[in-house]
Formats: C-alpha cells, structure tokens, sequence
C-alpha cells in the first residue's frame, strides 16, 4: 500500500485538472462528484495507507519515495520525493479527512451558483497543493506545496469577485502571507547555502551536526523559517488577513481555518523542530508570539458582530496554543490540538456556513437569534462544535488538546509560568466567546425567520464532525485518568521521555477547567440576550474604549495602512513617471515603426510574393555553390 | 541521336520563350504543348520511352485539354471571332516546330538500338518495379494527393447558386 | 559522358529560368499557371537526366510523381482561376490583392 503515496496527492490534483479542463461541459452533479470524490478516494487510500503504516512501519520509522528529479544543476539536485512520517501521516488523514467532508457539504452549499465548477477545481488544488506540502520530503517541493497553498487561498477568498471588497480581502491575505513567504524562501536558501542540501531530513541532521546550540547562523536560519510560518498560521505581527479572509465562501473558510493553510505553519516548525532545538531564543520567540497572539486574538473575538469573524479570530488564538506548544518544544502536543481543531473548527464553520445561507448570507449575529427550535440540527452540533473550542472538561476532544498544551506549557523543559498564565487567561476569553457566539445565534427572541434548513449532503458532515469533536480527544486521555499517551506515542520526537508528575497535571486541569465553566457563566451573564449588564459595560469610557480596540483588533490594520500601505502608495505616485515607462513605450514605438518600414513589402500581389521566394532560392543556392 | 537530343532542346527552349512572350492565352497554350513534346522527345532520347509516351499523354495530352477547356470557358480570345484566332500567322510557328519534333521523332524510331553509347536506356519493367516496391508508399501518398485534388477541384468549381455574382 | 546527358541539366536549368519569369512577368491567371507547368517540366527533366546518367530507374519514378503532383495542381489551379474570374470579374493577378475576411 505504501508505494502509492503518490496517489493521495494525484487523485485531488487530477480532479483539478478535469474541472479545470471540462468543467464547463460537465453537469453540476458530475462535478459534484469528481470535486467531492477525489478527495473521498484520496481520503479512502491515505485511510488504507495509514492502515499500512501502523500494521507494519518501514525502517527507520519514515517511508520514502522519490518520483523523479526535478533539476540537477551542479550540487543542486531537486528531488520530488515524498516522506511520510507519523507527522505528515496525521496531516494527510486530516486534511482528506476534513477536506471530503467540506467538499460533501459544499456540494449542497455552492448549489446553483454559477461558478460551480470553478469552486470545486480551486478547492481540490488547494487539497492537492497541501498535500503535497505535507508530504514533501525536500524544501524546494514543500515550498511550491506553501506557494500554492497561498494562491488557492487568493482565489477561493476572491471567489465571488463581482464584489470588490472580497478581491481586497483577497490580495490582502496573498500580499501579507507573502511578506512571509518571502522569509521562508530566504530561509530556505540560507539552509541550502550553509547545509548543502534541500532535503528537509538531511538538511535537520546536518544543521545538528554543524552548528553549536545557539548558533548565530542558526537563528537566523530559524527566525527565518518562523517567518513564513507566522504568515501562513495568522500569528502576530501577520495576523491580520485571516479575519479578512472570511470574505470567501464559507466552506472555504472551513477548510482554510480547519484542514489546509493556516495549519501549513504549525506543520513547519513542528518539521523543522531540530532547528529550533538549536536555537533556543527563536524557540523562545514563538512561545512569546504564540501566548501574545492567543490573547490578543481572545479578546478581539469579544467584541466582533460577524459569526465568521468571531470563528476567525479563535482560529488565530487556537494557533497561538499551538505555537505556545511548538515553542516550549512540545510539538506532538501541538499536532494534537491540530488535530482536534480541525475537526471542531471546521464544524463550527459548517454551522456558521448552515446558519448564514438560512439568513440569505447575513452574517451579523445581532440580526440572528432564537433560531435554536428553527434549526436544531445546526444548534446542537454548532453547540458541540463551541463547547470543543471552549474546551468544556472532560466531554469535549478540544480539552484534552488543550490541556495537554497548558500542561506542557509550565511543565516542559522550555515552559514558563507566564505561559501557562496566558493560556489560562486565553482560555478563560476562549470560553466567553464560543459562548457568545451560541448565545447571540440561538436563543433569545427570533429575529428572522430562517430561510431554509440544512439538507442531507449539509447535515452529515456536520454530524460526523460533531461526533469526532467528541471523541477524537480520546486517543489521548491523561495520565491521571488512567489513559494512555497513543497520540503523542505515534507521533513521538515532541514530547521527552519522562514521567508527568500526576497529581500536578490533575490539578493543572482542574484549574483550567475550573476556569472554562467560570468562563461560560460568565458569558452567559453577559451576553445572554436582554441582560443590560454588558451594555452598561460598554456606555462606560473605559469600556468604550476596549469595545473599539477588539472591535479593530487592536488596531493592526490602521497601523499598516499607516505605516506600509500609504507611503506605499505615495512613493508609487512619485514614481510615476521614472524611466520605465517610457522604456517600454519605445520599444513599442520601434516595433510601430518596422512594422511600417515592412509594410510596404506587403503588396497583395502574388508576382512579388513569386519574386521574392525565387530571390530567395537564388541567394540560398548561391551560398551552396560559393560555400 | 545527340543531334536529335540537341533539336529538341532548341524546340522546347524556343517554344518556351514564345509561350512565355505571347500576349494571347490560346496562342501562348499552344507553344506550351509544343514544349512538352519537344521535352517528351528528349526523354526519349535520355532512354525513357515510357515516360516519353505519358508525358505526351498525360502532360501534352490530359493537362492541356483542362487548359484548353478553361480558355474556352473563359473566353480568352482576343476576339470571339474564330478566324482571328486561327489565322495562318497564329499557327504556323508551332506546326513548323511540332513538325520538326515530328520527324526527329521518326528518325528515332527509325534508327532502332541504344540510344547513345554512355545513356543506358531503362525499360519500363525496372520502373514499374521500383516504383510499387521502393516508392509504394510515394505512390500511395501520389494517388490520396490526386484525390484530394479532384474533390478540391470539384468543390472549389462548383458555382454557389444562392450567392449573388458580382 | 555523352552530349545528351551533359546537356540535359543546362537545358533543363534554362527552362526553369524561363517559367520562373514567365511566372514574375505575367499578368495572366492562366499563363502563370502555364509557366509553373514549365517549371515543374523542367524539374522533371532534370530528375530524369540524372537518372540517365545513373543507370537507375529513380529519375523517372520521380517524374512520374511531378507528373502527378502536376495534374492534382492544374485541377485544382484552374477551379480557383474559375472562381477568381467569377469573384473580380478579371483575370490579372495583380488586381487580386485584397484580401476579405
């Protein structure tokens, strides 16, 4: 089973390639299937593939495949080859996994827009294009991977392009990822030009070999790397286009935020954690980034009006654990929460994507309410979606996610307590907001009567993922409860070999547990509609003044277009009439100008056309002869 | 012998100039065929008699009456009168020159043998033989071009009854 | 070598040059049609000279192909000379030099 790793990223890119060929001649259902199986198929062989791995893993714990070679000039030779390892075997069951489901319910969700099609080709490029980063075993592939991640999120967030404010938010998200990009690209060939290779594995075990923990060069080296992760992940200071980002189709948005794209980042330093082994102060950089991005992004989720902005805003403070995790060197713990993001984000999205199609694609949750007996499919499983993302204790696969990162955030090696503080406080916001959320959606007084309900091709994904927000938590239930670690086990090099002090982890959960109920009464006593307590909050100046803060997320977005897009934009004016433009416009001139010194070679008349090729044949023959 | 060869090359080289310098379609067609019977006789005393005969056949023969018919039908003269056409002046040069290549053709006939010493004459059997085995493929592809030709011919020729004639 | 064989390549030569100007100094459809007929001839010639010369049957295979060539070309010429005359009303190429859509 193994040697047709190659397939898990074919069989999604092939469907990108049929639609993107013949989707115009193909019915709606036909594309419905060809979008949605690909994924399905390429889901049922990496289920297979896992299947295999597990039963029997290869030597050394990796399998290998080399395709073919891409290039071969001097030392370089880039390989696309493919490494799957328990990591990327974890990403690549995620993102089929989640991807199919998305594609199920986009199936329903797209009916009837023109552009059917179109979506569902960009949607598989993009499936195709993460898998392909996640199972690339050399920079070079992992890097055209990132890069085609980045441009399918710039299509799918512009997809509806008629309006221009989603084509903005579009190239928002393209121009700010790329500011990291650009980091990992230099990264890259930092790497390169001090290792010698592209190779991701060879490149990590020649890097411990050559440099001193603490190396300069490896620093930047990893600063480097960090830099493009920050961008793709939505971390702090390149946060600001996910919340924009929610401009896509919402099945979109559920695929960047749960299975492809944002996790691109978590799944790069988790790759290259031998790098950040060696240099602790950028190991320490992404702890700080990530507990900083957690709060912030806590509290901007506060006071945000927009369902999806809301789900937007946790997934940045949910990456913000997960970076908190990579930074303490507890990656498995990461992966772990990765993992049960996935699944109750995109759930809380597929019932955001339910709720806003039943409000004619309203988004605002102060025009919702009360629609918990409307719609109570898309209730429960969007309650069991927040309750995961809040972390509710004990019942919910997004505790033990996060508890094993709050644990290991104080308990690590590499942990501190401000970073536990941070989470709990994170937490705490965390549980405010998924509660708000429920409570400003669902109940109360109806406002509007919903317009439709989600069909069978809506509900059984959201169902599914309802479930596994549950129990996919259970692969690793804590020590003090009698569980065994088979996640982290799987996927291993993260965690340090040694015994948790038990009682501590039991009353470190009980804390954080603690927290997340007080958490959620406290919402309800906030938000819950009619109670005037919030409102007397805000009317306050100081409560004012916060109000406005989260609502602009702290004022990232004023400070850019401050500081980078206006004098961008001033110094483009300047620039306007340099010497480029004329540049070009000569050399359009000069082509203007032979095309009228020939044109009188164009007579029409077929004599000195004849004339021509027999001078032709006579200037031909003479260079024979006089040779 | 060499002095036929040499005959028929002055015939054809000069029934040529005049095909070329006529100013009427008819009179210039008809020292074409004057020149591809005087190149026919040539080949024949190359040692080709076979292909002597299709050229005169086929060239002289099928060609020219396409050309021949297509003057007719576009009505070339100089003038519809037929006597102009015909006067002894029009065609007298090209029956002086025919009738050379006449009797050159006669004496060929006449002094049977090789050729020429050095001109090995090729029998039609040899070229026949290379050319179904050798060429066969050549010959195929000669025969879908010759189709192609005729429905080329026939669809381009066919008038286009509902579009107005300018 | 004998007079036939190293005279038939400068005929053959000459005649081409004539049909080559006949093909650049004629008006005429039809003539230009005749002087290409000269030249494709004159090609012919030559092939079958060579052949001569050789001993070999090829020369003459080849023109058998020009004769074909030939005969699919002045069908076909002659059908568009037809049309021509049918479009323009005229027969001189040189009025033939726009071209429609």
């Amino acid at each position: 089973m193994l040697p047709l790793t190659w397939a898990i990223p074919a069989l999604p890119l092939a469907g990108f390639a049929v639609l993107g060929l013949a989707g115009r001649r193909l019915t709606p259902r036909a594309v419905a299937w060809v979008g949605a199986g690909s994924v399905a198929a390429a889901f049922a062989l990496a289920a297979a593939v896992a299947a295999a791995f597990l039963a029997a893993p290869p030597a050394g714990g990796a399998f290998s495949q080399t395709l073919w070679t891409w290039w071969t000039v001097g030392g370089l030779a880039a390989h696309v080859s493919l490494r799957l390892d328990p990591l990327s075997l974890v990403f690549v069951l995620v993102v089929t996994f989640v991807g199919s489901l998305v594609l199920l319910y986009s199936t329903e969700y797209m009916e009837g827009d023109p552009d059917y099609s179109r979506f569902f080709a960009w949607m598989d490029l993009f499936a195709g294009s993460m898998l392909v980063l996640v199972l690339a075993a050399d920079f070079l592939l992992l890097y055209l991977g990132w890069e085609a991640v980045g441009l399918c999120s710039y299509l799918l967030i512009g997809f509806w392009y008629r309006d221009c404010a989603n084509g903005r938010a579009a190239m928002k998200a393209f121009v700010v990822t790329r500011v990291g990009d650009v980091a990992l690209l230099v990264g890259i060939l930092l790497l390169f030009t001090q290792l010698g290779t592209l190779g991701i594995q060879s490149a990590m075990s020649r890097a411990v070999d050559a440099w001193p923990t603490g190396a300069a060069v490896a620093s930047v080296a990893a600063a480097l790397v960090l830099g493009g992760a920050v961008g793709k992940s939505a971390q702090l200071p390149l946060q600001v286009w996910l919340p924009d980002a929610m401009a896509g189709p919402t099945p979109v948005s559920a695929l960047i935020h749960a299975a492809t794209m944002v996790t691109a980042g978590v799944y790069l330093i988790a790759r290259t954690g031998a790098l950040f082994a060696i240099a602790p102060g950028v190991r320490l950089a992404v702890a700080v980034i990530g507990a900083l991005t957690l709060l912030i992004a806590g509290f901007s989720a506060l006071a945000q009006s927009d369902i999806k902005k809301v789900a937007a805003y946790s997934t940045v403070s949910q990456l913000g654990y997960m970076f908190v995790a990579l930074g303490v060197g507890a990656a498995s713990a990461a992966v772990f929460h990765m993992f049960t993001h996935a699944f109750f984000k995109a759930l809380i999205f597929l019932g955001a994507g339910a709720v806003i199609k039943a409000m004619d694609e309203d988004r605002d949750m102060f025009h919702m309410g009360g629609l918990k007996d409307r719609m109570p499919l898309t209730f429960w499983t969007f309650t069991i979606g927040c309750a995961s993302l809040a972390a509710l204790p004990l019942v919910t696969a997004g505790f033990y996610s996060k508890d094993l990162i709050l644990f290991e955030s104080f308990a690590s090696p590499y942990g501190d307590v401000w970073l536990w503080l941070a989470g709990l406080v994170g937490s705490v916001l965390t549980a405010l907001y998924a509660s708000r959320m429920v409570l400003l959606t669902f109940f109360g007084p109806l406002k509007r009567e919903p317009s439709g309900l989600p069909g069978p091709r809506m509900a059984v994904p959201m169902v599914t993922l309802a479930v596994l927000a549950v129990v996919a938590g259970f692969v690793q239930v804590p020590g003090y409860l009698g569980g065994k670690p088979l996640f982290t086990g799987l996927v291993g090099a993260g965690l340090p070999a040694r015994s948790s002090p038990l009682v501590g982890a039991a009353l470190a959960s009980a804390i954080a547990g603690v927290l997340v109920l007080a958490g959620i009464a406290s919402a309800y006593w906030l938000y819950e509609p009619g109670r005037p307590a919030l409102d007397r909050l805000v009317a306050t100046p100081w409560g004012a003044a916060l109000h406005r803060a989260f609502l602009a997320g702290f004022g990232f977005d004023a400070a850019y277009e401050a500081v980078f897009v206006r004098p961008y934009r001033r110094l483009a004016e300047l620039d306007r009439g340099d010497f480029v433009d004329p540049a070009y416009r000569a050399a359009g001139r000069l082509a203007a100008w032979c095309g009228g010194a020939l044109d009188g070679l164009e007579t029409g008349r077929v004599r000195n056309y004849a004339f021509g090729i027999g001078i032709g044949v006579v200037v031909v023959l003479a260079v024979v002869m006089l040779r | 012998m060499i002095a036929a060869f040499y005959a028929a090359a002055a015939v054809a080289v000069l029934s040529t100039l005049l095909m070329v310098t006529r100013p009427s379609v008819v009179h210039a067609l008809l020292y074409l065929i004057v020149s591809l019977l005087g190149t026919a006789v040539m080949f024949l005393a190359l040692g080709a008699p076979f292909l002597a005969a299709l050229e005169v056949i086929i060239y002289a023969g099928a060609v020219m009456v396409l050309f021949v018919f297509v003057v007719m039908m576009l009505n070339l003269g100089p003038s519809s009168s037929h006597a102009d056409w015909l006067s002894p002046r029009a065609w007298a040069g090209p029956a002086l020159l025919a009738a050379v290549l006449g009797i050159e053709l006669l004496w060929i006939l006449a002094s049977a043998g090789p050729p020429s010493e050095g001109v090995r004459a090729i029998a039609p059997a040899r070229v026949a033989e290379s050319l179904f085995g050798t060429y066969l493929i050549a010959v195929e592809l000669g025969s879908m071009l010759l189709a192609a030709g005729i429905l080329g011919a026939y669809h381009l020729g066919r008038r286009e009854t509902g579009r107005a004639r300018r | 070598m004998s007079g036939q064989i190293a005279l038939g390549l400068p005929v053959a030569a000459v005649l081409f040059a004539i049909g080559l100007a006949g093909v650049l100094v004629r008006r005429n459809v039809v003539v230009v049609l005749m002087s290409i007929e000269v030249m494709l001839n004159a090609g012919g010639l030559a092939f079958v000279t060579a052949g001569a010369r050789w001993g070999l049957p090829d020369g003459q295979v080849a023109m058998l192909f020009v004769l074909a060539v030939a005969a699919a070309e002045v069908s076909v010429g002659l059908a568009l000379v037809l049309r021509v005359r049918d479009a323009f009303d005229t027969l001189d190429t040189d009025e033939v030099s726009r071209m429609r859509g």
